[in-house]
């Protein structure tokens, strides 16, 4: 059944629609398998692409995450939709700047981020990230107490709508924007 | 504007709210909770006086924190500890930077605002590259995930053939499993009777017939002569081999095989 190149389009686009995470190409691979005989990973890349072909004119757009494909709407049309949503995701400052320092200084430890922040993490904070899972952790330091490591997991690239961690912006230089700051804060009040 | 604000700010008396906020005193609460720490208020009164942080004038810097924070107390904030360290801190800095610096050969001493500027800076990377990820498009809020309902299966149902003879002859069966329960101890096979039929063979290949007490090694004991005889009458059973026995008592292993090859 596989064997035709629309039945296989719409069994990895069925596949994508009903998994309800990303899928790696190997993961595709494996769940086709499972049924008939091997098929190529080059195929299936090629495959991904004629479903990226296909939806050019649909509200859906093929994306490629951290953790694989996925079948997004297409960015346009997010305005419209966002009213179905009444609650935007409120995220706390607290707990931006904790996930910033755990993104960009991974792995970190808890006192790694209170040094930088000047105040001590809540528990709260770290759970929240825990629950959402965009942290986790990946081991212990080896100095007294043996504090837990954090890092930054796939689920938080993918929530981004990023492929690696070396996607995220790069890290302000202060030295230059002190100056920015000066001068934008002076426009703005000028 | 500009230098109005700045005038505000050094119009402030410890008794009254910063008149530059023009918010009232609840939304002040509010405001004031979302200082995410001692750096980040700092960070708010240092942006206010638009000063390059390396100019740091710790003397008003510091009356204008201590303001913040008595303002705080009074509206019943409970403060975190680490805002009365930084407070400390910052009147330590100040104090050192009102005595004159000691004349010392040694080391050149230094401005007591470095390390605290150095944190700043750190902190200020890290308060501005959180709010790039905050700006940054986040699932569910900007973007969305396409899925689709699963499809029914269609179970296959399979009809099982059964009736009344079949469940009896099932709960016999059930009746009779925990004899297959009992335990059955495998020892491991010192000699195996197998290989001592390879071992005749072998030798009846090369010559017709065979003393059985050649099939014995000393070393082996009872039970070497058990597995041989064993080995002997499968052999024989077979029909491979003659045993014959005659008055010395000695038993001999006869091939048939080679026997009918050579007749």
């Amino acid at each position: 059944m596989i064997k035709l190149d629309k039945s296989l389009i719409n069994t990895i686009e069925a596949f994508l629609l009903t998994a309800g995470r990303p899928l790696t190409v190997s993961e595709i691979r494996d769940l086709l398998n499972e049924k008939e005989e091997s098929i190529k990973l080059g195929k299936i890349r090629q495959t991904l692409g004629e479903i990226e072909e296909r939806h050019r004119n649909t509200s859906l757009c093929l994306s490629e995450v951290a953790s694989g494909f996925r079948l997004q709407v297409k960015d346009e049309l997010s305005e419209s939709l966002s009213s179905l949503w009444s609650e935007k995701t409120r995220l706390s400052r607290s707990l931006m700047e904790t996930l910033a320092i755990i993104a960009y200084r991974q792995p970190v430890t808890r006192g790694d981020i209170e040094d930088i922040r000047g105040v001590q993490v809540s528990t709260k904070i770290i759970r929240n990230l825990l629950d959402k899972n965009w942290i986790k952790i990946s081991g212990h330091r080896d100095t007294p107490g043996r504090p837990a490591t954090y890092v930054t997991t796939k689920t938080f690239l993918d929530d981004l709508n990023l492929t690696r961690i070396s996607d995220l912006p790069e890290l302000p230089d202060i030295e230059q924007e002190d100056q920015t700051i000066i001068n934008t804060d002076q426009a703005q009040t000028g | 504007m500009n230098s109005s604000a700045n005038q505000n700010l050094n119009q402030i008396t410890p008794s009254e709210l910063p008149s530059d906020l023009f918010i009232p005193p609840n939304a002040l609460e509010i405001c004031l909770e979302t200082f995410t720490g001692p750096l980040d208020l700092l960070w708010y009164l240092i942006k206010k006086q638009n000063i390059d942080i390396l100019d740091l004038e710790i003397a008003k810097i510091t009356d204008q924190y201590i303001e913040y924070i008595d303002l705080m107390e009074s509206l019943n904030f409970e403060l975190a500890a680490e805002y009365l360290v930084m407070a400390a801190t910052l009147a330590e800095i100040k104090s050192k930077m009102l005595l004159p610096p000691i004349e010392n050969d040694d080391e050149t001493e230094e401005d007591p605002r470095v390390a605290l500027i150095e944190r700043l800076k750190q902190y200020k990377i890290f308060k501005e590259a959180a709010g790039n990820i905050s700006s940054m498009p986040l699932v569910n809020d900007d973007f969305y995930v396409a899925s689709a309902g699963r499809p029914k299966v269609q179970k296959i149902q399979k009809v099982i053939n059964f009736d009344a003879y079949k469940l009896a002859q099932m709960m016999q069966e059930v009746l009779e499993r925990p004899k297959l329960k009992d335990s059955h101890k495998i020892d491991f096979e010192e000699l195996s009777t197998q290989e001592r039929i390879e071992f005749i063979f072998s030798i009846l290949s090369k010559k017709n017939l065979l003393g059985f007490y050649k099939t014995l090694r000393h070393s082996e004991g009872k039970i070497g002569v058990v597995v041989s005889f064993l080995a002997a009458l499968e052999l024989a059973k077979n029909g491979y081999v003659d045993l014959i026995q005659n008055e010395s008592r000695e038993i001999y292993i006869k091939s048939k095989i080679i026997g009918d090859q050579v007749g």
